[in-house]
């Protein structure tokens, strides 16, 4: 087993055997010639011919990769018929006396430089474009044509550098990846890769092709850019798996995307994703998530070796929401004790952190540390549609303290003339038993209830769930915890108030009717379950 | 002769598919010569490679010099073009 690792350009996985892509690379040598006139004919002749492999291929490419990225084709078409292009040969081969290889070559030389040359990647990507047509016009002259569909078996295509032509001439229904040793993420190549859905990987350096034979096994996982040549059979059952359960997911993405999250009697309701990070943002967007349900605010704190300041946390809050243009983002504030410490804090050991100081009890202590999240939240406030959550409530008292610093600190910015948006939605999240056997109490405060059941269920049935000796007393589903959310529920709905999950029960789907019927307006989820909940909620019929 | 002076508004800058757009469009006035010229840079509108190896980036100020037949056309057509965006 022999790993490899480039740069993953279209995520999804591809378990097979490797066929090494040979391209006809024919030595050009410089032949000096006497009749110049002649070797310019054999360029116009070539080139004629190129121009018809281009145009079908550019055929092809509309069929498979779309308008947009087959217009790379017409380009070259372009390129091919460009004044300069076509001086530069012609001089060379008038003023050199050669052939016309060689002065195809040499252009091709000079001008894949000039464009190397340049200070920008996605035009020094271009050298790519210029040396594809130009050993297409030498391919034609010498009369070598590739033929690279040699294998009837679908196979992981693994080559040099593949140029964009070659990469839409293969043939779709016998490559299962590629992976190239060489090439930019700029490439048109990796771009195509991309548009045709295969699994994908540039990049991998000089050794890949030399550790590698025809034959091999190989797995893919364009996701990573893992390239594992060989695996064992453990790995082979690992990866198998994985790649289940992306198609899986890629079929509920075809099915579901830009669907309605409605029941079958017509009962909508949102479903959002839960991040930790920036990161995450390309995933919330490529699963359709209606909106961010519970955005971590912790990872500015973990991240950083002292405490984030109001401009770091502005623009991150600020990006979330522009990234989810208006759509809702509901930020939670300061998460950290218990299982999440952060050093620079000097939080004390504690015997007990699970019931200890975090979460709200740290921000209400040490109000300056929360003052700087709520300035950098609503400062973020007008760059779109966002709702403040706070974390571990179990009083009026704590509410009622919260909305006051929150009414201080928006005075405080009106007072300075800095914006913020009077639509900021503030919410609390119900995870102790406290704050749902009072939710009659606290709905009138707030906007809205989010329901973390993973702290819910630890408090509710007093199990610690870092501890696997405890585990077997863990029922997620207890009576109890339904109880509390049901209760919650009601109180929301009693004072205009909405209601949503973002703990992990909100992902468990045989529990999605079940929220429903409580009248459950939101669930938030992982990303990667968003569609699969989605799912759920399209076949639950609420009528019955 | 005409000019005008434009701004590439592409946020990507004058790459590929627009140098392509334009190089295209500016080959059906064949009687007219059309350059584009910006800071020390200039190209031939009708040549591919060289729009391209201009590298023009978003921002960048452009001189559209149009001479021969039909020149106004040209010109309006090159402006209409980038002030477009090359219909990115």
């Amino acid at each position: 087993m022999k790993k490899y690792l480039g740069k993953g350009v279209y995520g999804a996985i591809a378990i097979g055997k490797i066929s090494v892509f040979k391209k006809c690379d024919a030595a050009v040598t410089r032949i000096h010639v006497e009749d110049t006139e002649k070797e310019k004919q054999r360029v116009t002749a070539a080139k004629e011919l190129a121009a018809k492999q281009l145009a079908e291929i550019h055929e092809k490419a509309l069929r498979e990769v779309g308008e947009t990225h087959a217009q790379i084709f017409e380009i070259h078409l372009m390129m091919l018929d460009d004044e300069d292009y076509n001086e530069s040969i012609e001089n060379i081969i008038d003023t050199q006396s050669v052939n016309a290889e060689y002065a195809v070559a040499l252009t091709s030389d000079n001008f894949a430089e000039m464009f190397s040359s340049m200070d920008d990647a996605y035009m020094q990507a271009r050298a790519a474009d210029v040396r594809d047509i130009s050993n297409r016009i030498i391919a034609n002259l010498t009369g070598a044509n590739a033929d690279n569909t040699a294998t009837d078996e679908k196979s992981v295509i693994c080559a040099d550098d593949l140029a964009p032509s070659e990469t839409v001439s293969l043939d779709k229904d016998k490559v299962l990846a590629f992976v190239t040793a060489h090439g930019s993420s700029n490439s048109h190549t990796a771009i195509l890769a991309r548009n045709m859905n295969i699994p994908a990987i540039i990049g991998v350096g000089d050794s890949f092709l030399s550790g590698i034979h025809e034959g091999d096994t190989a797995i893919v996982d364009g996701f990573t850019g893992e390239i594992i040549v060989s695996p064992d059979e453990q790995t082979l059952k690992t990866y198998t798996e994985k790649q289940r359960r992306d198609e899986e997911q890629k079929k509920l993405l075809q099915e579901l995307k830009g669907k309605e999250n409605v029941t079958l009697d017509g009962t909508k309701i949102n479903v959002f994703a839960n991040i930790s990070g920036i990161d995450n943002i390309g995933a919330v967007l490529l699963n359709d998530a209606g909106g961010i349900g519970l955005f971590r605010s912790e990872f500015l704190y973990l991240e950083n070796t002292d405490f984030p300041t109001e401009e770091q946390q502005f623009y991150a809050y600020k990006r979330v929401l522009e990234s989810m243009a208006g759509k809702k983002v509901i930020i939670r504030t300061l998460d950290i004790g218990a299982d999440k410490q952060v050093d620079y804090f000097g939080l004390k050991k504690e015997d007990n952190p699970a019931l200890g100081l975090r979460a709200i009890r740290i921000c209400l202590t040490r109000p300056e540390i929360f003052r700087t999240q709520l300035r950098a939240l609503f400062r973020a406030s007008v760059y779109g549609n966002l709702g403040i959550m706070f974390p571990m409530i179990t009083s009026v008292s704590e509410v009622e303290r919260i909305r006051a610093i929150c009414e201080d600190v928006k005075a405080e910015l009106k007072s300075e003339g800095i914006e913020y948006s009077d639509k900021t939605e503030i919410g609390i999240m119900i995870e102790t038993p406290a704050a749902a056997i009072i939710s009659d109490r606290l709905a009138p405060m707030v906007d809205f209830f989010s329901v973390g059941t993973n702290d819910l269920t630890q408090y509710t049935l007093a199990c610690d769930r870092q501890n696997p000796e405890a585990e077997e007393f863990v029922d997620t589903h207890h009576e109890a915890i339904l109880r509390l959310i049901e209760m919650s529920a009601q109180n929301a709905h009693k004072n205009g108030a909405w209601i949503g999950i973002c703990g992990e029960l909100a992902a468990d789907t045989t529990l999605t009717e079940t929220f429903l019927r409580m009248g459950i307006d939101e669930l938030s989820v992982s990303p990667t379950f968003v569609l699969k909940v989605r799912d759920e909620v399209r076949k639950t019929d609420l009528s019955k | 002769m005409v000019t005008k002076t434009v701004t590439v508004v592409n946020e990507q800058g004058l790459h590929m598919r627009p140098a392509g757009q334009l190089a295209a469009e500016m080959k059906k006035f064949p009687g007219c010569t059309i350059t584009i010229a910006s800071g020390d840079k200039t190209a031939k509108a009708t040549a591919v490679m060289q729009i391209m190896a201009a590298g023009l980036k978003k921002g960048a100020i452009v001189e559209i010099t149009a001479d021969g037949d039909n020149e106004q056309a040209a010109l309006d057509k090159a402006v209409e073009l980038f002030e477009s965006g090359f219909g990115e």
